[in-house]
């Protein structure tokens, strides 16, 4: 017998944060129409990334979010059925590359200052503003990376944080 | 001189022409001021309606009785959140209806202008597509597009908001014919894989069951479902939306299945060992409690729409494609079943389970839809509204002809019953038409009996009164100890004066002896609208019934002595 003509989602492999892409036609509205997909199941998307693509009239929506396997599967459905999605894929648990920038500021005391900067060269995360009490470090790399620098320099007193929310594209030739 | 331009809604209109569009249920209002000017010189009928929430279910009950997508035009503001009901009807069920909303001047857009809305916004839930047009070179795709999205695929509502100084300034932009939407794709014919190991599945079962939905309807699958029923042997049941797909009178079929099904369909999903899906989505009120709905049995799910694969219960078999095409794909494939003893059980079901009502005791809703079956044989389309009459309705108005049978499945809205037999009766001159509605739901809309009696429509209403609200008087009767709370509908007026006094016919049914002679002379008057007033007793109950979350086999065939746990399923 065929398989059913449905995507394969093997349970175990696809709990926990998923990354899905979105490639949208540019059109006034499509942000609203892919949140209220989320927001009508009590879903929260915990982050968003919307450039434009390649092909012109048409952007690239990164998000992640977390829940059931079965409502996420639900929520990706209905996210490719809006007439401006073009396509919908979850990328969770396969091999694509994925990053993600932080912007993290620290009031640093002066005898906290080299341990600081000690941390930061671990990470290679590069000092973009040297102030008076602050300063302001940039790194990037994977969602987990960010997270271990940001509970280190936690000790240090962060003072603002912002992060871009990841990205992500599909290796070789397959499709993101 | 030269010819002037034409206006934005001066292109809108021949943009509807070009649909094909013969009518527009609207009411005006500022904003949409320039398109109902531009349809003074149209050939397009304009239906004015008393409130826009009949004006959508009026395009709604057009599209439902013809296929074709029914349009609305309504103005800001007010005009246009007043659609939101009827947007939401037809998105539950699937109807193509496009509504054009006149807006506040572009520049206005966000400042609280007079009779501002944010109507893309307020209606994004509640539509399959919208559009705001902020430019009038737009007007032409748009309009081809809004048409093409709502009646291709599964088809549902799309609306349009259209600001004034758009409508209003010039627009030389062309036609368009053909669609550029990257994101929106239909699909026709399915896997003839999955077509192959649907026929090797449905030779394998001794005891297969077809459950066709809104789906067939709407793919007109109703002749291949009989081809496929009669080549495998197999029982047809049937959704409430699904009523008229497949002839509900053939000998395989059992009737509507779910909540207030017959005990015969519901007992034939209960014993099952495959159930295949034609167009219908597993709704709450057909699986009951999903962890015991056909446990054992091989689900086959045939949809337009893949999002509604494993939706609500597991599949052992998807295939996405248009109803009919798939069951045409099937029917070379199939090989007649051994299927005798099942079909023998399901006959012994119909005959020691008949749907049944008591005889005596004051006149019953179903004696009365009981007759008006036997007076239209179901020839004629019944529009009803939502509540206990449309499920009497349901059991004993077996339909026979496909789009004859409209009523508000999914949002189950009161008010819809009246205003969509309007709908249908312009869409279908030729045929009769009757809307069944309960006295709570037609007074949600019956100021629409003014745009039936001014075109002189021969829309048949009949009015099933029990001056109850007596769908939830029932359940209140049945799980809440008899504690009756918000409805009683005392103060009801006396709808025979009321259609009076709009210059309508009207009849009154008292006694059961009655019936007959009142339907048949509402059956033959055809001089404009009339009204058929049946005074039922106050205090009946819709059986069988399967408790809102509920397994089917814990069906309710009559009233049960014992007192009842309250439903834990959806409302």
């Amino acid at each position: 017998m065929a398989a059913p003509a449905l995507r394969p989602m093997p349970a175990s492999e696809k709990t926990g944060i998923h990354t899905i892409s979105l490639f949208v036609h540019d059109r006034p509205g499509v942000l609203v129409r892919v949140a209220l997909v989320f927001a009508r199941r009590g879903y929260n998307i915990e982050s968003l990334v919307v450039s434009p693509s390649a092909a012109g009239g048409f952007s690239r929506m990164t998000m992640t979010c977390s829940g059931d396997p079965a409502t996420l599967d639900q929520i990706i459905r209905q996210l490719a059925k809006l007439v401006d999605v073009v396509s919908a894929i979850d990328h969770t648990g396969d091999q694509s590359y994925e990053t993600e920038i932080a912007l993290i500021k620290l009031d640093v005391q002066d005898d906290d200052r080299t341990q600081v900067l000690q941390v930061a060269e671990h990470f290679n995360a590069k000092v973009v503003d040297y102030a008076q009490t602050s300063i302001v470090l940039r790194v990037y790399g994977g969602s987990e990376k960010l997270d271990a620098l940001i509970n280190l320099l936690r000790a240090y007193g962060i003072s603002e944080l912002v992060r871009s929310g990841k990205i992500l594209m599909a290796r070789g030739g397959s499709e993101t | 001189m030269s010819a002037l331009p034409p206006t934005g809604a001066e292109r809108l209109i021949q943009c509807l022409e070009r649909e094909g569009v013969e009518y527009i249920f609207g009411l005006s209002g500022g904003a949409a001021m320039p398109i109902f000017d531009a349809l003074v010189d149209s050939n397009i009928k304009l239906i004015m309606v008393r409130h826009e929430q009949g004006a959508t279910h009026m395009a709604d009950g057009y599209a439902r009785a013809t296929g074709k997508p029914g349009v609305v035009l309504v103005t800001s503001g007010p005009g246009a959140t007043n659609t939101v009901t009827g947007l939401l009807t037809a998105l539950m069920d699937s109807v193509p209806i496009i509504v054009l909303c006149g807006q506040t001047v572009s520049p206005m857009l966000g400042k609280d202008a007079f009779q501002e809305a944010d109507v893309t916004g307020i209606t994004y839930p509640v539509v399959k597509h919208s559009y705001l047009v902020k430019d009038g070179a737009d007007i032409p795709r748009v309009t081809r597009e809004a048409f093409y999205i709502a009646s291709t695929g599964r088809p549902g509502p799309v609306l349009i908001d259209l600001p004034k100084d758009v409508t209003q300034g010039p627009c030389e932009a062309p036609f368009v014919d053909d669609v550029e939407l990257p994101g929106y794709r239909v699909p026709s014919r399915a896997d003839p894989d999955d077509i192959a190991a649907a026929a090797e599945l449905l030779k394998s079962a001794k005891r297969p069951l077809l459950y066709v939905g809104n789906g067939a309807v709407i793919s007109g699958a109703g002749k291949a479902i009989i081809t496929l029923a009669e080549r495998l042997r197999a029982p047809i049941v049937n959704t409430l939306l699904g009523k008229g797909a497949a002839d509900e009178t053939h000998p395989l079929h059992l009737g509507m299945l779910g909540m207030h099904g017959t005990a015969y369909a519901n007992k034939a999903v209960v014993d099952c060992d495959l159930i295949m899906s034609i167009g219908a989505r597993w709704d709450d009120r057909i699986t009951g409690k999903l962890d015991e709905f056909c446990v054992d049995a091989v689900k086959i799910h045939v949809d337009v729409d893949p999002s509604e694969f494993n939706k609500m219960v597991p599949l052992d078999l998807a295939i996405h494609g248009d109803a009919r095409l798939v069951v045409e794909d099937l029917l070379p494939m199939i090989e007649p079943g051994d299927t005798e003893a099942w079909l023998a059980q399901c006959d012994e079901w119909r005959r020691k389970y008949p749907l049944k009502y008591p005889k005596q005791g004051g006149l019953r809703a179903q004696h009365v839809l009981d007759r008006l079956h036997a007076l239209t044989l179901g020839n004629a389309v019944i529009a009803t509204d939502v509540g206990q009459h449309q499920m009497w309705a349901a059991q004993f108005c077996l339909s026979t002809t496909n789009r004859n049978w409209l009523s508000s499945g999914g949002a189950g809205t009161m008010g819809y019953g009246f205003p969509a037999a309007i709908g249908a009766q312009f869409g279908q001159p030729n045929k009769e038409v009757w809307s069944v509605s309960g006295d709570g739901g037609f007074q949600m809309t019956q100021a629409e009996l003014a745009t039936a009696a001014i075109h002189k429509l021969p829309v048949k209403c009949l009015i099933i009164n029990n001056n109850y609200l007596g769908m939830v008087r029932q359940w209140q009767e049945l799980f809440y100890d008899n504690r009756y709370s918000g409805v009683d509908l005392e103060g009801n007026p006396d709808f025979v004066k009321l259609a009076q006094a709009y210059g309508i016919q009207a009849w009154r049914i008292k006694r059961p002896a009655d019936v007959d002679r009142i339907l048949k002379l509402a059956h033959a008057y055809n001089e404009g609208p009339c009204v058929v007033v049946a005074e039922v007793v106050k205090e009946d109950n819709v059986f069988p019934m399967i408790p809102a979350g509920a397994a089917i086999k814990d069906m309710l065939i009559e009233k049960p002595r014992v007192r009842m746990e309250k439903p834990t399923g959806s409302t």
